[in-house]
């Protein structure tokens, strides 16, 4: 066990996670934050991403003692004021997921994008969506969400 | 599935690091940037007692050039080097290798050190660093040891490093003018291993092929440099006939593994298939550049 301090949606957090708890178990189970998905727990299907200090990892690919000192993203932390943001929105709008599994993974994995690159085309969201992996939607309006939040942005 | 027990170590310095490699041993594992070693824990595939994390430490991470090497620290994640003119300016080789690794969430944590001493023989960053010969930098309790990429590479996950040694660089000499690199690969669906890979890299002068390296990934427990094709190329001009009996005189020693992805054979067809590729975009791409 070690005492750990870092910096989760905003809010400072501690926790004495097991050496070999991942940073995905830590925030569902030590900081009751569900909302990131875990799937396959060996890093290949994208559920359970969030934004590690500006970039999207895999949070079943880091341990929990890891992330001590640095700043975690996770879909709870999004659109912090209760609404939708821009990219929440405009995936609401294209009916961009149906079971809701691979949901926050893939929204996480498109912030961090839409981050660096607010008016990415869709060649660029594809790669960058590329290692998650979605059982239901057949990915085009998932790619059709980020698109219209791109869209968006840009004529913001 | 959950990761086994593990004791944990976060040293932050190289002499922390090989003083606990020194007192561990085979029981240790080295944790970097965690892409590969976090699933074998997972999968039960490894158990180290105790994992010894080099995240913490500093002077590990870097990129660096000098003397026309460039120095790349064990520690540096993919992506910083994947953004860095640096690299892309003198190992261009290596630029177009990284962006082909895994996906964007991989690389943002995976490390340069960590791909090359895991040694995956269908991964990318070591079939670059057999074709351009780098240097593997590791320092131990007796003090460092410089390991050229051909005796680096020992087998499937396996390095000549020893047990109480730590990989602290990478170094690669840099691109000559009228250098042409790609990076081929063929593989199930995007972003996965490859079943074959090929890393090409030629150097032009005046029109003639004086320097050509060819290093396959995916065929064999190891990267395997092409030679026998490299020694026909060296001294030609490029055309389609010679990067055809290239591509022959590549696959003709080659003796793929076959699994449910595919056979031996098809992997040997694949593999005539990328020399042709490469060898073309790489002449294409040193026509073009006037480094």
């Amino acid at each position: 066990m070690a005492d750990i301090t870092l910096r989760v949606n905003g809010a400072t957090r501690t926790g004495s996670p097991e050496a070999r708890k991942t940073l995905a178990d830590f925030l569902r189970d030590d900081l009751d934050l569900t909302g990131t998905h875990v799937g396959c727990e060996h890093g290949v299907c994208g559920a359970c991403t969030v934004i590690v200090d500006g970039r999207a990892v895999r949070s079943c690919l880091m341990l929990a003692v890891q992330a001590a000192g640095h700043e975690v993203t996770t879909i709870e932390g999004l659109a912090a004021d209760g609404g939708l943001g821009t990219l929440q929105q405009a995936m609401w709008d294209s009916h961009s997921f149906q079971c809701g599994f691979c949901t926050p993974g893939f929204v996480m994995q498109a912030t961090a994008l839409l981050n660096d690159h607010p008016d990415a085309g869709e060649q660029q969201i594809r790669e960058a969506l590329s290692g998650n992996i979605c059982r239901c939607t057949g990915y085009q309006s998932i790619i059709d969400g980020v698109l219209l939040a791109a869209e968006r942005n840009r004529e913001r | 599935m959950k990761l086994p027990p593990v004791e944990y170590e976060a040293p932050t310095t190289v002499a922390e690091a090989i003083d606990l490699l020194a007192e561990y041993l085979d029981e240790a594992s080295v944790l970097a940037g965690g892409q590969s070693l976090i699933p074998l824990l997972a999968l039960r595939l490894a158990r180290p007692a105790v994992l010894i994390d080099i995240n913490g430490i500093d002077e590990l991470s870097g990129v660096s050039a000098a003397d026309g090497w460039m120095t790349i620290g064990a520690m540096t994640r993919e992506y910083v080097a994947e953004e860095s003119q640096a690299v892309a300016d003198a190992v261009p080789l290596l630029a177009a290798a990284l962006p082909l690794i895994g996906h964007e969430a991989i690389r943002s944590r995976g490390t340069i050190g960590g791909s090359l001493a895991h040694a995956d023989p269908a991964a990318e960053l070591p079939a670059v660093a057999r074709a351009l010969d780098a240097e593997f930098v590791v320092r131990g309790p007796s003090g460092e040891r410089v390991i050229p990429a051909a005796q680096w590479f020992e087998g499937y996950l396996t390095t000549s490093r020893r047990p109480d040694e730590l990989l602290a660089e990478v170094r690669f000499q840099a691109a000559k003018p009228g250098t042409g690199v790609s990076f081929q690969e063929v593989s199930r669906r995007h972003g996965d291993f490859a079943m074959v890979g090929l890393a090409v890299s030629l150097v032009l002068s005046g029109g003639v092929i004086s320097d050509a390296r060819l290093a396959f990934a995916g065929v064999s427990d190891v990267p395997v440099r092409a030679t026998a094709a490299e020694d026909l190329l060296t001294g030609d001009r490029p055309s389609t006939e010679l990067f055809d009996e290239a591509a022959r005189r590549a696959t003709d020693d080659i003796d793929p593994p076959a699994d449910l992805h595919g056979s031996s054979d098809y992997r040997k067809t694949v593999a005539a298939a990328l020399v042709r590729r490469g060898l073309r975009a790489a002449a294409d791409n040193a026509a073009r550049g006037s480094n």
